[in-house]
């Protein structure tokens, strides 16, 4: 079946694996007639009604709590945290129990919990709803963190999420959705009917090349594919990485590359300061800095607040220009 | 601020009658009480050994302690009605409430004592003692027990069994957000929830009167539809026979019940509370109507028991008491290599 953009992936990977195992439902606000706001659970209200399909009130940390409750006695709920941007107000109940307690009761309860949220900025939604924030989830023990970047990739995520044990977060980017009320730089595919899984910890070579490395996650590894392209036209050929998770990484993948290449950008919507850029660029030099031609370079979003006028907010988040340019300026 | 007077033994052969208890009811509480009170002298003790000057890094048993003592009926008379398979959701002041719901006492002593033998292999400690063959969890943060007892209440219903979720907090949690917010959601979805406020009277050490728009939370409860009680913490009887019928309309899909029970630890919030923000008569007048002491009276005064029995029940108390700290104190402490373990399952 040929699925644009994430969104669909997703609910799709949900769908099957909630026909497989009833122990799934689906809680959080406006997961039934708007399927989660940005499409991740779209169909399944009509697919499975109200009993498993559940409407909360605005309420993060209690149903963030509920979440918890739940996976301790034997369901695996899918929460849908409407923006990532919310989670401070459930923060407690995600960073505290849910990532802890499968730690602090030595084995015996696991916290098979699948939250979805919507990350991402690029369509003027300002400060308190275009954020990534996925290196918070990320520094904390006890999360998986899973980031798609394309339909294929969705769905066999989603399912890997919902056969695991574990919490994981999966982080959607608006504009991969696919809706049609959002920009959309991500791409259409052929995927397959059936159930299929995605290993969590094995990064993808969107493109390969020789020249340098960039590394990337979710709508930066579109931007990042698009300056390869332009890259290519001068004679630079640049590989281009697509983590696809965070927790766990693939540190194998990267430093291959790195060593390949011996010049590495690392490209990132979260924010710049002890983010996702520094933890990578720390574990390339520490397994590849005999290798590196250059010192590693990032680029990401320069510790400001997500502004929301037009221009203000282009220079903030990285785009294709600036990816190519950051990259150009390595090989020169 | 006592609810109800000590009723005549009339009076009080009706109450036991009318919830349905029998003389060896009272009896297993009574003992239940008395373990929880040796069990958290026990550990108030060993606590404070080599803790002079007081720190809390030093000593056998580190970091915060919060006891219960003076609490053990809300304890003792609110899970007398739970099964093993029923959740309970307690508090950063848990020992009460794992002792009445039958966890270990030898692996929950070697829990507080950080040993490998304990309910967490030594990884959660006195605030985050989890037992799953008793469905038994607790958190460190405050208010953070509602919603996650209400998880569990949703579990069973979806799942279709008739058990019960209780949610321990105490008065000062139930200010926090998620008590709200959890009393809508329980209401609205006819959750098998229980939740039981303990008012001890102060959030560690800011009096509720200082902070609270309303007297009683119970008045809260009764704003989202949830059937609310206020019953008498240091009565046993009192605090079995609401919860009883709480249980019983959860059990059979009726939803949500709030009790608020009117207690008082006889303790600091933690051990090392200097208390100079409640007077030394407040203690003495709550001591006065010690939940122990008043069930023992009222055993003695209905010929239950004689005063050999009551001896025998305390004995075999200490004696059980005696063995979990032995066997806490003579437990290896856990290999180093156990915390880079069990991240993920």
């Amino acid at each position: 079946m040929k699925i644009r953009g994430i969104a669909q992936a997703i609910a799709e990977g949900i769908r099957q694996e909630m026909e497989r195992n009833d122990r799934i439902v689906v809680l959080g606000e406006d997961v039934t007639y708007w399927g989660a706001v940005f499409g991740f659970t779209m169909g399944l209200f009509e697919k499975f009604g109200r009993r498993r399909v559940i409407d909360t009130p605005i309420t993060e940390q209690t149903f963030m709590g509920i979440a918890v409750g739940a996976a301790a006695a034997g369901l695996h709920p899918v929460v849908s945290l409407m923006f990532v941007d919310f989670l401070g107000a459930g923060f407690d109940q995600m960073f505290n129990h849910m990532a802890k307690n499968y730690y602090m009761s030595g084995g015996q309860f696991p916290m098979p919990v699948t939250v979805i949220t919507a990350i991402g900025g690029g369509y003027g939604d300002s400060a308190q709803h275009s954020q990534v924030l996925y290196g918070l989830f990320a520094h904390l023990p006890g999360f998986k963190v899973v980031i798609p970047s394309t339909p294929y990739d969705a769905k066999g995520l989603t399912i890997k999420a919902l056969r695991d044990n574990n919490p994981v977060v999966i982080f959607g980017h608006k504009l991969l959705t696919g809706l049609p009320f959002l920009p959309f730089e991500g791409i259409e595919e052929e995927v397959p009917d059936e159930p299929y899984e995605i290993d969590f910890g094995k990064a993808a070579v969107r493109r390969e090349g020789s020249d340098l490395t960039i590394i990337a996650t979710a709508l930066m590894v579109h931007r990042s594919l698009k300056a390869a392209e332009m890259l290519q036209k001068e004679g630079i050929s640049a590989e281009v990485i697509d983590l696809r998770t965070l927790v766990p990484l693939d540190e194998e993948t990267i430093v291959k590359s790195a060593k390949k290449t011996g010049r590495v950008l690392i490209v990132d919507e979260d924010y710049m300061s002890y983010g996702m850029t520094g933890e990578v660029a720390f574990r390339i030099q520490a397994k590849a800095l005999s290798n590196l031609k250059v010192p590693i370079a990032r680029l990401a979003v320069p510790d400001v607040p997500i502004p929301f006028s037009e221009p203000l907010e282009s220079a903030v988040i990285p785009s294709v220009n600036s990816i190519y340019n950051e990259a150009k300026k390595l090989v020169h | 601020m006592i609810i109800k007077p000590e009723p005549s033994p009339k009076d009080l052969s009706f109450f036991i009658e009318n919830a349905g208890l029998k003389p060896s009811d009272l009896l297993n509480m009574y003992k239940k009480m008395v373990t929880i009170r040796y069990f958290e002298e026990s550990i108030k003790k060993v606590y404070h050994e080599g803790k002079n000057p007081f720190n809390m890094a030093a000593g056998i048993i580190r970091g915060e302690m919060h006891l219960s003592i003076g609490q053990e009926a809300v304890a003792v008379g609110s899970l007398y009605n739970a099964r093993d398979e029923d959740a309970v959701i307690s508090t950063h002041r848990p020992h009460h409430h794992a002792i009445a719901k039958g966890v270990d006492l030898k692996a929950l002593a070697a829990e507080i004592f950080g040993k490998a033998t304990g309910l967490c292999k030594g990884k959660g400690g006195h605030m985050h003692l989890f037992d799953r063959t008793k469905n038994f969890a607790c958190s460190g943060i405050v208010g953070a027990s509602f919603p996650q007892a209400a998880g569990a209440a949703f579990a069973f219903k979806y799942l279709g069994k008739d058990n019960v979720a209780f949610a321990f907090a105490g008065e000062g949690a139930a200010n926090h957000g998620t008590f709200a917010e959890t009393l809508n959601i329980a209401s609205a979805w006819e959750l098998p929830l229980i939740i039981i406020i303990e008012d001890n009277k102060y959030a560690d050490s800011t009096p509720k009167s200082l902070v609270m728009s309303t007297t009683f939370h119970y008045q809260r409860g009764l704003a989202y539809n949830v059937p609310s009680y206020l019953v008498d913490g240091m009565d046993v009887i009192d605090v079995y026979s609401v919860v009883k019928k709480a249980a019983e309309r959860a059990r059979k899909g009726f939803g949500p019940t709030l009790i608020e029970a009117l207690t008082y630890r006889y303790v600091g919030h933690f051990e090392g509370d200097g208390e100079e923000y409640r007077t030394k008569e407040e203690v003495e007048f709550w001591s006065a109507v010690d939940p122990i002491r008043r069930l023992e009276n009222r055993l003695l005064k209905l010929n239950y028991a004689d005063n050999d029995i009551l001896a025998k029940l305390r004995e075999e108390a200490r004696r059980e008491v005696q063995e979990a700290i032995n066997f806490a104190m003579n437990s290896p402490y856990p290999d180093p290599s156990e915390a880079f373990r069990g991240v993920f399952a």
